[in-house]
């Protein structure tokens, strides 16, 4: 098993005529990813990578029996194809697209709540790589052949460094069951907690690597959640120790604001939950190894 | 994106929240005239930097006369202001804003802040106005009110109500801060801010609510939709280089240390900046070239880093997915040749095709130092560093 995306997983990507669409649509069916179309209003009947495209995603899922969505539509359209998204009836997306205005996607949130939860898509992103259940299937713009199958679950918000820690993990010969990127703007989809809930009920994820960075409150909520909720050994490394307060690094929502928002105030609250935190990036592989190791003993 | 106070009082006052009667001045003279124009015969001068603080620093003068006025900005204008929010540097002044004085009853805080934890809009507001959230935070917890915004509605009158009366504010006052409360989340929903503060908001001694001062931030990321709010941008605040950078397309943040850093994306560039202080070094700045790397971005970054004169070695670190690291290797060394780099350069890659991109960088003739693992770079950089320095060669004259 995997987390939210896998061999069955019927996906459709929205703006896929883009440049950058294009390019990764064409990577994601080299990984062995199920595309079965993608959506662009008015350039329904083309055909891109070989898959159909409609005018909108209704007729997609129509059509192809889609349950899972891409978004690499440009800022200021995105929020739009994300609601469209989940009034489709998709039930997996994952937004690519960095530069969304943070209040489009607080009305994407209120949005998405008037569907019952048994119905309501589960969005992960926006500002993130996506994704990839090693083997499975690929739903981003990650290096598919930096991740090994295999029982991690990570969770991250940033790309590279999430490559870095996927990277460091093949060295080490350890794979991953799913690595989901939730993106780095201070309104996304889903939080680390979120994303921990899945990982603790899939049965071959063994251990979970949060990689977390300054700025907002999710590090700290997944704290108080592993604490009393999560079984498996949680590992974490927190980026931005030596961030400014005050100062947005890079991404939207890496800001220190509030108390508990630097990255000291997170690992010490991740390590008074119980969570083993890597002290440095460059261990983060190795620390994930020394975890399993004990679990597994 | 921040704009100044006068420019927020605009703002606001246009979605009803009412201000002191205040003009502009950009010289003594000026301002002088201006209070004139106003009439009355108390006035509050007030230098417009982007950053509070501004009272205990010296920025705010009560001025009983033109003379005063006259002496108060001359001893302003062309000034670094230094408050706690500015660091050491300051932010200069080119612009006061001269307003009548008027009589405070009380002072409020009130502000609006985007809450990441409800992923609405969030007032927070306080009785005890006139001090900065954090300081009432920690000392006057319990004086705080917060409610957050359903946004599909909006801000009800309810819920305004409920403010101002959790703030004692006297029930004939009532209509004024809900129509206040009202101007300031509406003007924060349509205008795309993040942030809108009054500190104070006054209740005065003939019975007015005043937003006697007030600040705003926008989202950058929806500055395209509010073209009149773009223009307010005042790059005289902003750090040289970060707008520099800002223009290019770079996400550039200056710090204090000596070790520059360039990096593809953002958590790699704030674990890089994290692995060198582990190393023994400072970083001189944040900088995150995007996912790309391509050539031009890391020869644009060459030079904005290089533009530091505090940089004495830098730390190149790209994590190649896409782009393999054979093609970011040959836009290292294009970079190289096309910009003038007097310090030692380390360079780690990582990622598809590392083998190449190290051959390229290794064949390429320049003084490369190479490495491959994150500490690796990180020690090697500051190694780099500590050992000019020890031995007084390509040290850059220091500022």
């Amino acid at each position: 098993m995997s987390i939210l995306l896998d061999r069955e997983s019927k996906v459709i990507v929205q703006g896929i005529t883009g440049k950058i669409a294009r390019f990764h649509t064409k990577d994601m069916i080299e990984y062995g990813t199920n595309v079965v179309g993608g959506v662009v209003p008015g350039k329904g009947g083309d055909t891109v990578e070989g898959v159909p495209v409609f005018n909108t995603v209704k007729e997609a899922v129509e059509a192809t029996g889609a349950n899972a969505s891409l978004v690499f539509v440009p800022p200021p359209f995105a929020a739009d194809s994300i609601m469209e998204a989940a009034d489709a009836g998709i039930n997996y997306c994952v937004c690519i697209t960095d530069g969304i205005p943070a209040q489009d996607m607080i009305r994407v949130k209120r949005y998405m709540y008037r569907y019952p939860k048994d119905k309501r898509m589960i969005l992960t992103g926006p500002n993130c790589a996506g994704t990839i259940s090693p083997g499975k299937a690929l739903l981003g713009i990650m290096p598919g052949h930096i991740y090994l199958p295999g029982t991690v679950g990570i969770i991250g918000r940033s790309g590279t460094l999430g490559y870095e820690a996927a990277a460091q993990l093949k060295e080490l010969g350890l794979g991953v069951s799913t690595s989901v990127g939730i993106g780095g703007d201070p309104i996304n989809g889903s939080s680390f907690k979120d994303i921990l809930e899945w990982f603790e009920k899939d049965s071959e994820t063994e251990v979970i690597a949060m990689i977390g960075e300054i700025g907002g409150p999710q590090e700290a909520e997944a704290a108080d959640y592993i604490k009393n909720h999560v079984t498996k050994p949680v590992v974490a490394y927190v980026a931005g120790l030596t961030a400014p307060k005050g100062r947005t690094m890079g991404h939207a929502g890496a800001i220190i604001s509030a108390f508990g928002e630097s990255a000291s105030e997170k690992v010490e609250i991740l390590s008074a939950a119980g969570v083993t935190v890597a002290e440095n990036p460059a261990v983060i592989g190795e620390t994930i190894a020394s975890v399993m190791k004990k679990n597994a003993a | 994106m921040d704009i100044h106070e006068y420019q927020a009082k605009e703002v606001l006052s246009n979605f009803g929240v009412t201000v002191p009667p205040g003009a502009l001045a950009y010289s003594p003279e000026q301002a002088a005239y201006r209070a004139r124009e106003l009439g009355g015969d108390r006035w509050i001068v007030k230098a417009q930097v982007h950053a509070g603080g501004r009272g205990k620093a010296g920025g705010v003068k009560l001025c009983n006369s033109e003379a005063e006025i006259y002496e108060a900005t001359e001893n302003l204008f062309g000034k670094k202001l230094v408050t706690h929010q500015t660091g050491p540097e300051g932010k200069g002044i080119y612009r006061v804003y001269v307003e009548g004085a008027v009589p405070i009853a009380r002072e409020i805080y009130l502000g609006f802040v985007l809450d990441r934890s409800s992923q609405r809009v969030m007032i927070v507001a306080s009785s005890e106005g006139g001090m900065e959230i954090e300081e009432i935070s920690a000392e006057r917890p319990e004086s705080i009110v917060r409610s957050t915004v359903e946004p599909a509605v909006g801000l009800q009158d309810f819920q305004a109500r409920e403010i101002a009366f959790q703030l004692g504010i006297e029930p004939a006052m009532t209509q004024q801060m809900v129509r206040t409360l009202k101007g300031c989340y509406q003007a924060f929903s349509e205008l795309d801010a993040t942030m809108v503060e009054i500190n104070p908001l006054v209740v005065t001694s003939d019975n007015r609510v005043i937003a006697l001062d007030a600040k705003m931030t926008f989202d950058d990321n929806a500055l395209f939709r509010h073209p009149q709010i773009a223009e307010l941008r005042d790059k005289s605040q902003e750090d040289p280089r970060e707008a520099r950078a800002a223009d290019r397309g770079l996400s550039y943040v200056g710090l204090e240390g000596n070790i520059g850093c360039i990096v593809n994306g953002a958590g790699l560039a704030m674990a890089t900046m994290d692995t060198i202080k582990l190393a023994g070094g400072e970083p001189a700045n944040f900088l995150d070239i995007g996912g790309g790397a391509t050539p031009e971005r890391v020869a644009k970054a060459f030079r904005l880093v290089m533009s530091d004169s505090n940089v004495q070695a830098v730390l190149v670190n790209i994590f190649a997915g896409i782009n393999r690291c054979d093609w970011v290797a040959e836009g290292v060394v294009q970079a190289l040749k096309e910009v003038q780099v007097d310090v030692p350069v380390v360079v780690r890659l990582a990622g598809t095709n590392v083998e190449e991109g190290q051959k390229i960088l290794a064949q390429s003739g320049l003084p490369l130092i190479r490495a491959t693992s994150l500490m690796e770079a990180a020690e090697r950089a500051v190694g780099a560093w500590k050992n000019d320095l020890d031995q007084n060669t390509r040290v850059r004259a220091v500022k």
